[in-house]
């Protein structure tokens, strides 16, 4: 991992050299989004931006993932080199705004409407001060159960409407021989499921007072420790070698019909395109039951940073055409995500992204639009990682009982405040 | 400086005297001058991070370092975390598993490379095709190693499913999968990979040992076991040291092995110090936290080299 670092900081020293030669033309962007599917999807802005005589340049990062990348940013902002603008997740854009080395797109934005387009909890992180310091790209939510029809059909399940209902269908599953529930045990998510599973035990506004603004009362509560025999409840439904698997094998899972359900943010549906499945005759997506019409979410965001004067023009170009419609509707159908301002239509999206898009903003107008704890949404990467520890410890057995769950993680988190 | 002032005071006809001292005093500089960039690189980038990360275990930077003295909280916390057994905290997995990962790695390694090696001393046939096949895991990476034993150890992909195909349907290892046996994967993995090169360090010691002291033994009427008992290994004390070194300092180190095999264990059963560091410093943004536990870790390797480095150089001027 060193090792990594040290690439980062080799990449952005060569970086700062060409930085010189760099043409006001030009967008420099760091990213991960490299693999297939959302390569096609950024290839769209890339294009909207060749149209508007603007370049389009990565920043190379060694690794590919998203921790190389905010280590190589890191590098790069110390060093004084800003990109363009950067792909970054929650608290890593206040962080870095509150460190004063991002830009203000303030005068973008009220000339593009943001304000009232952009949901107001997504402004939460985009908007510091009163000034627009980043662009989201994209909302995922992550209260979904992933469905496999013929599975379904073969047990002659319905739709679950209530955590029992959720139960019961799984209980059909286990008689029929099939893995009811199709979980990774890694803990983010073990913890992606329990964000979905307090939402659902204890309603929107327990899950805005837990989750969200981490009050003391409402994490010691009996709610959260019933949130806690949930999940226990269905950790039941697991196979015995769930430990330590990738996400995207768990959905290979339901794809292929070895389980019934995961529980999963909308990345998923990515996996069930990719292996050609269509929403409604080969999977199904419902909300998690009992969160129907809560969203919890997650979001891409582009960071714009403090460029230099001559190019600014390439960034407000950038961040006008990463929020505009046709490319927030292009973007998401494929990324499987929805739009991250609420009057795009719906026409070229699924299902399953029609659907999405109706719960956005209609939890957006009525107030149950929260941020994922899980994904970082809901409080900073401190306390994050404190909560994913705790509910990993629960899933894995190294905390034994509920009681002893809500006692660690009231502990947890107020140590990591 | 005084071979200036002679040069000066001897005003000599003789005009090539000054211009030699030149020349071998550039001479007797050179190996400095050539050293100088590599230690001025060693000086600032080992030793000066060194003390930079001790500077930052005592502030309370987050995701970016900050200057500000506050305190030891981040000791503290660790403190307070070494205690924390039921349930596990991080930091108390991360330094059980070091005691159990070293003791066992560095013990399996040393027993197994020495056994090995007394093997591969028999002068049996095809030593030389042998060799290189213990040797070898040494040259792969510990990512390469995880990642194959990760499939390997696999209840659902490797040898468990492969036994269950043939036949053998009541074996059951799922170490891997399980938090309180996850740890010994690490191990088996570590041992796998370092063995043989322990190996090749035994061998070249047994190589240099005299056949006149075997033979003498031999005469004297030793048996095997006796001769390797009381004569090879106590012979080949400078050798355990040595490789005791060698492991102990990887087993420290080891990051890319836990995380690769294991990517953190169930719940984070499988962590390391280092793992810890990494996830702190980088994942957490509590670079104060991830700094102390390097400094921690820092000081156990100190623990242990300094005493070797002191007999080392004790035995040197005797």
């Amino acid at each position: 991992m060193l090792r990594k670092l040290l690439i980062g900081t080799a990449l952005a020293t060569s970086f700062a050299f060409s930085a010189h030669a760099a043409d006001v033309k030009e967008v420099q962007m760091l990213h991960w989004w490299t693999s297939g599917g959302e390569a096609a999807a950024l290839n769209v802005l890339k294009q909207d931006l060749a149209k508007e005589g603007y370049a389009w340049k990565d920043v190379p990062v060694a690794g590919g993932g998203g921790d190389a990348a905010m280590t190589a940013l890191k590098a790069m902002v110390a060093a004084g080199n800003y990109p363009t603008a950067s792909q970054m997740l929650g608290y890593t854009v206040l962080d870095y705004a509150a460190a004063g080395v991002m830009g203000d797109l303030t005068e973008t934005a009220k000339k593009e409407g943001w304000d009232k387009s952009v949901p107001a909890a997504l402004q939460k992180f985009s908007v510091y001060d009163g000034k627009w310091v980043a662009a989201p790209v994209n909302v995922h939510s992550v209260n979904w159960l992933w469905i496999n029809k013929a599975v379904m059909d073969k047990i002659g399940g319905t739709e679950p409407k209530t955590f029992d209902d959720f139960v019961a269908l799984l209980d059909k599953a286990k008689a029929a021989g099939v893995t009811p529930l199709a979980l990774g045990g890694q803990n983010w998510q073990e913890a992606t499921m329990f964000d979905s599973v307090v939402l659902s035990t204890g309603g929107p506004e327990f899950y805005k007072k837990a989750m969200n603004d981490l009050d003391d009362a409402s994490l010691k509560s009996d709610t959260m420790k019933k949130s806690f025999d949930n999940l226990a409840k269905l950790v039941t439904y697991v196979d015995p070698n769930f430990s330590g698997r990738d996400w995207n094998l768990a959905t290979a899972m339901v794809i292929k019909g070895d389980a019934l359900v995961q529980v999963m943010g909308d990345w998923a549906k990515g996996e069930f395109h990719a292996a050609n499945k269509t929403p409604g005759t080969d999977f199904l997506c419902y909300r998690f039951p009992g969160t129907d019409g809560s969203v919890i979410y997650n979001s891409d965001m582009f960071g714009m940073f403090n460029v230099p004067d001559d190019r600014k023009a390439a960034q407000i170009a950038l961040a006008t055409a990463t929020l505009s419609k046709s490319f927030q509707s292009a973007f998401n159908v494929v990324k499987g995500s929805v739009p991250a301002r609420t009057d795009v239509p719906d026409t070229d999206f699924d299902a399953c992204g029609k659907k999405g898009i109706a719960d956005l903003k209609k939890a957006n107008e009525g107030g149950t639009l929260f941020g994922s704890l899980a994904q970082g949404y809901g409080a900073p990467p401190a306390v994050a990682n404190a909560y994913k520890d705790v509910v990993s410890k629960f899933v894995h057995g190294q905390i034994k009982t509920s009681d002893e769950a809500v006692t660690e993680l009231v502990k947890a988190i107020d140590d990591a405040k | 400086m005084s071979t200036v002032a002679t040069s000066q005071i001897k005003l000599t006809p003789e005009h090539a005297r000054p211009r030699a001292s030149v020349r071998s005093r550039l001479q007797e500089a050179l190996p400095k001058i050539v050293l100088a960039p590599s230690f001025a690189i060693t000086v600032v980038f080992v030793y000066g991070f060194i003390l930079w990360t001790i500077y930052l275990s005592f502030t309370n930077s987050k995701t970016f370092p900050s200057y500000a003295i506050t305190g030891g909280r981040a000791y503290q916390r660790l403190w307070n975390w070494t205690f924390d057994t039921d349930p596990p905290s991080s930091w108390y997995t991360s330094i059980t598993n070091m005691g159990i990962f070293g003791f066992l790695y560095i013990a399996i390694c040393l027993a197994l490379g020495l056994f090995l090696a007394i093997l591969l001393d028999q002068k049996i046939r095809g030593e030389g095709v042998l060799r290189p096949i213990y040797l070898y895991p040494m040259a792969l990476s510990f990512i390469v190693t995880g990642v194959a034993w990760k499939w390997f150890l696999d209840p659902g992909l490797g040898l468990e499913q492969t036994l269950h195909q043939w036949g053998w349907t009541s074996f059951h290892f799922d170490w891997i999968k399980n938090k309180d046996f996850v740890i010994y994967t690490v191990v088996i993995a570590g041992v796998w990979q370092a063995s043989g090169f322990i190996m090749a360090m035994f061998l070249a010691g047994l190589r240099g040992i005299d056949g006149e002291i075997m033979k003498a033994a031999q005469i004297d009427g030793a048996t095997t076991f006796q001769l390797y008992r009381r004569i090879v290994i106590p012979l080949l004390r400078p050798i355990f040291l040595s490789a005791f070194i060698v492991l102990a300092h990887l087993a420290i180190k080891s990051y890319d092995l836990v995380v690769a095999l294991t990517s953190g264990g169930p719940g984070g059963s499988a962590w390391l110090p280092s793992n810890f560091m990494y996830e702190y410093t980088f994942k957490r943004n509590e670079m104060a936290v991830g700094s102390a536990s390097a400094v921690i870790m820092l000081m156990t390797i100190v623990a242990i080299i300094v005493p070797y480095l002191y007999s080392e150089l004790r035995e040197k001027s005797r």
